[in-house]
Formats: C-alpha cells, structure tokens, sequence
C-alpha cells in the first residue's frame, strides 16, 4: 500500500483513459483499509483511485510498478477482485498515503461488479506497456532507469534505440520471469500457512506459462485416469512430440533423452518414467510412427517405424573396415551418435557376425569379424 | 630351439586372445586356438603340459601383438599386416588369453580326443596332436604291412628302433603310445604284456 502516491487525479499530456469503474475497495494485502468506495481508473500509464465521498482524496500508483496481476472470482457475499502485485517503492516517490506496508501486493474488490473487463483492459495495457513510448511530464517518474521519452530517429540515435528496446526485452522477460517466481512464493506461503489448497485460478496461472514453453494441455491422470486409457493417449501426445527430434537424430534416441525431452516440454504434471516406458510400449499397437525397442542389454530406445538399425549394421561395419578397429567413443565420434547409441549400433553388429571384439586393458575395441570372412 | 614355427594370421589378430561372445563366432575362434596349440606342441615335440606353462608360453601371450589403429590387411601367404598412419606411432601391446580363456581351449581339445588331464586338479594335460586311436590305426597298419601280426614288441622298439625310423609313430612319447595301444586294445588288436624290463605288446 505504500506504493501510492497523491495525485490530483488529472491526466496528463499523452496519458488516456482506458477504462473507469465505480464502487471498487482497495485492500493492503489481505486487511481492510479506510479506503472502501472509490472510483478506480486505468489510464495508459496509472491506476488512480479517488474516493467516491471524497474527491480530494486521489491516490495512484504507476503501471511500470506492477509485477503482474491475478484474478479472484466471487464468492458468497464476495465480490470479485483483481489481485495487483507490485515492486517495492523506489526510494525517491512522492507522498502517498501510507509511508511503509509489509504487503507487496494490493486487492481491489468490484462491489458494483465490473471486474471482468477491467481486468481484460489491465492486462492489456500491461502488455502493451504504451507508457513507455508516449512520453510524459517529469512528475510521472518511473522506477526503473532513464526516460522512455526518444522520438524515433535514424542514424546514431535509431542505433540507440534500438539497443533500448533490446533492453526493454530483457527487462520484460526478467519482469515475466518475477512473476513466476512470485506466483511460486505465493503458493508456497500459502502451502506454508496452511491456507488450504492452491486456487483453481492459480493452477490456470501455471498452464497459461507451459502455453510459452511447449504442451499446451499435458495429459495428466486426472483428465484420463490412471490405466490403459491415460497411457493410450500419453502414447499419442509421445508420437505427436517426438517425430521432429528423432529425425533431428537419425531416427533413433535412447529412452533416457525421450524422457529428458517430455519432461522438459511439460514443465509441470512431469511424466513417472514408469508412465513413460507404459505408454512407449503401446506406441507400436496403436500403429504409431515410433516404437519403442529394448536391446538385449536392456538399453530401452525409441525408434521411426521407418528406422531400420539393422541396416545401420551394415554401414556401420564399412566404417570400422575403414579404420582397421574402433571403439564405442571413436565410432560414435566419427558418426555424430552418441555413445550410448553407437555401443548398442556396434554390439548388434556383433551380434549378427558382422562385427568381432578386441577386450583388453587398453579398452574394448570392435573389428571387422576375419574370424568368419577369412578361411 | 624352437624351428621357425608359423604363426597362423589370427595370432597377429587382437580379437584371437578375447574369448567371442558370439557363438559362431567363438566356434571358429576355438577351431583355430585348438589347431595352433596341437601344431605347436607338434613342432615343439611337447606331449605333456602345465597350466603354468601354457600361461606362461608364447603359445597363449603375444608379446609383440600390435593394437593401433592402422588398416588392416590380409596378404595373399595369409599373414596380417597392419599398415600404419604416420600420425601415429606404434603402439605395442600384449596379446595375452586369460586364463579362463586357456581353460577354455584345453576343454575344446580334450572332448575332441587331443588331450588328457594327468591329475584331478587339473594343473597338468597330456597333449597328442593325433588322437590315440589315430596312432593306433597307423602302429596296426605298419605292423600289417610288415607282415609282423603275432609278434612281440617292448615299447621301446616300437618308437625307437630302426625298423620304424620311417614311420610318423617313430620317436612318439610313452604317454601316447600307451593309450595308442590301449585303443587298439580295446579292438582287440593289440594287447599290452608286461616283459622282463618294462612293458611290451602283441599284436593280433
């Protein structure tokens, strides 16, 4: 609460109005406040609020000092309200109507209604961030670094702003990042005060950011259950993931990096690698383009239905003729696989009489297998 | 003393002394381990053998077993040439089959009829580059050709006297001559006696 300021309430040159509701209660964290009635506005710039009995009393806070924003629903005898997070007040603001609060984030509580676009507007403007291209009065200071008040220009200046915007982007990606780590903290307070469970709104909050960072719905046990009809559609979401980084890796990748990969991808709900390996192993029966393939010494892979390692032996046995002899490592080197992949490629070499095997204390060597061409 | 004995190409071949975990593969490994120790024992008239020793032979270690990378190629006299990289430099190595690997070998030898542990523990073999039966069929044939069924031989004229000095049997070790006749004893062709300074047989 102490991050707003007295305002007159007046606009300012390039600053516009976007939207204004009636009857909105602001709260210092969770606590009641003085301030129960008021009319709230956002511009391109601020929030303001003024009291509804009281004009004089306008207050403010700057958009750029919102960390991000959440939605409550309403409740029985409760009315909906939007949750503003904020940075903390830069050393330098102006007086507001509280000096110090121990909260980091303010409600504001629609009892005229109204909450629903007023949040849609507000997060607009937080993601336009228009106040940092239109300029305005050196009253209105932001908390962060210089003016964002350049004219666009060319030549050494167009250089300068362009560096600016990169930095805009940094900023804005720390900022998104912030709210992550908010939005943990905040559960994980709550989690710690035993304040029941972590909101719907709360878990939407977390689906929204895998929307940036791969699967947009992850198959989870409570949409599809625990059983055959979860890992059936695990085994569809698999094949639906997994087709461009096997070809990226010449159709073939061990089961560990699959996982790696998946898990990744889903950032939350995280995949058991019992579920995993349950669900490859229908990949072949629902006549997927992938299947999974277990070597005989247990390294688990998932192979391109169109992959055939088989003759990968073949080529494999024209490398190690070339090169008189070679190792796992060396092999893998020379193809670009990695070792894992390149041991299993070299033992089924082995195993089908291509290939025979030199074990000693300098390390396990493969050559082409003389003791079946020569006579 | 030994003659310049000829190494067959899979002693300069780094696999040879790794036991093949593929089946078919470990077979012709075997045959050719089998060959080499019964043509060396050949030429080293060597009948009898300890574990000891063969570890210790070069039968079973090739010092001078070159593993560096190089192409690898087989001369048309079939010996194994390895052609080096000037990059880089020889690397020479042991080439030594382990003794569960040896183990390995003497058995393949034994169950083909080739050799025959002294004692129960196993730490000393007879080793007969023909099997006894084999000698048999070539003592039992000399001794028909010559016209000398029913007659009496001590052991001794028969390996080293000068009626069988063209013989391949001529200078054959006791051990092996023994169960030569013991084989043609059970064919009853033979039938070992006991002279007055040893042993004898007749032949039937």
């Amino acid at each position: 609460m102490d991050r707003f300021v007295w305002t007159s309430g007046l606009l300012e040159i390039n600053e516009t109005l976007v939207i204004q509701q009636r009857g909105v209660r602001i709260y210092d964290g969770e606590e009641k406040i003085k301030f129960d009635a008021g009319t709230l506005l956002l511009s391109t710039h601020r929030l303001i609020w003024r009291d509804q009995k009281n004009h004089e009393c306008c207050m403010a806070i700057l958009l750029s000092q919102i960390v991000f924003i959440e939605e409550q629903a309403a409740g029985i005898g409760k009315s909906a309200k939007i949750v503003v997070h904020l940075h903390p007040a830069p050393p330098n603001k102006e007086p507001g109507p509280f000096q110090s609060s121990k909260n980091s984030y303010i409600k504001l509580s629609f009892k005229e209604h109204g909450q629903i676009e007023f949040y849609r507007r507000l997060s607009e403007e937080m993601t336009q961030r228009r106040w940092e291209n239109m300029p305005v009065s050196q009253s209105l200071q932001t908390n962060r670094g210089p003016q964002p008040g350049r004219i666009r220009a060319v030549g050494i200046v167009g250089i300068e702003r362009k560096l600016e915007e990169k930095r805009k982007e940094t900023d804005k990606n720390i900022s998104e990042a912030k709210e992550m780590v908010e939005l943990s903290k905040s559960i994980a307070n709550k989690i710690k005060d035993k304040q029941g469970d972590i909101t719907e709104d709360e878990t939407i909050r977390f689906k929204s950011y895998l929307l940036s960072m791969g699967i947009a719905n992850p198959v989870t046990r409570e949409t599809y259950g625990s059983g055959t009809q979860y890992h059936m559609q695990l085994a569809k979401q698999l094949a639906g993931i997994l087709q461009v980084p096997l070809e990226e890796r010449g159709g073939i990748m061990s089961l560990t990096e699959v996982y790696c990969l998946v898990n990744r991808a889903r950032g939350m709900e995280l995949l058991s690698p019992e579920d995993l390996v349950n669900a490859c192993k229908m990949l072949e029966a629902l006549k997927l383009p992938l299947r999974l393939r277990v070597f005989d010494s247990g390294v688990m892979v998932i192979e391109l239905q169109s992959h055939k390692e088989e003759e990968m032996v073949a080529s494999a046995l024209e490398t190690v003729s070339e090169k008189g002899s070679l190792t796992s490592e060396e092999f893998a080197k020379l193809v670009g696989m990695s070792v894992l992949l390149a041991k299993e490629r070299l033992l089924l070499a082995e195993k089908m009489g291509h290939l025979c095997r030199d074990d000693s204390v300098e390390g396990l060597r493969f050559y082409p297998n003389l003791f079946m061409t020569q006579s | 003393m030994a003659m310049s004995f000829e190494w067959p190409w899979q002693y300069r071949f780094p696999p040879f002394f790794t036991l093949q975990p593929n089946v078919d593969t470990r077979q012709k490994q075997l045959a050719a381990w089998c060959s080499l120790v019964l043509s060396f024992c050949r030429l080293h008239k060597q009948s009898s053998m300890t574990v000891m020793e063969a570890q210790e032979s070069p039968l079973f270690n090739n010092v001078k077993l070159q593993r560096s990378k190089g192409h690898l190629f087989l001369l048309p006299d079939s010996s194994l040439k390895y052609l080096w990289r000037k990059a880089e430099g020889r690397q020479q190595t042991e080439g030594k089959l382990p003794v569960e690997s040896i183990q390995i070998v003497l058995e393949e030898l034994r169950k083909k009829g080739n050799l025959e542990w002294l004692d129960k523990s196993k730490s000393s073999f007879l080793i007969m580059w023909r099997r006894p039966e084999e000698w048999g069929k070539l003592i039992y044939q000399w001794v028909s050709r010559s016209g000398q069924n029913n007659s009496v031989f001590t052991l001794y004229e028969l390996t080293n006297g000068e009626d069988t000095e063209d013989e391949e049997f001529h200078g054959l070790d006791e051990a092996t001559l023994l169960r030569a006749l013991q084989a043609l004893q059970q064919e009853h062709k033979a039938e070992i006696i006991t002279v007055s300074d040893g042993r004898g047989v007749k032949f039937f």
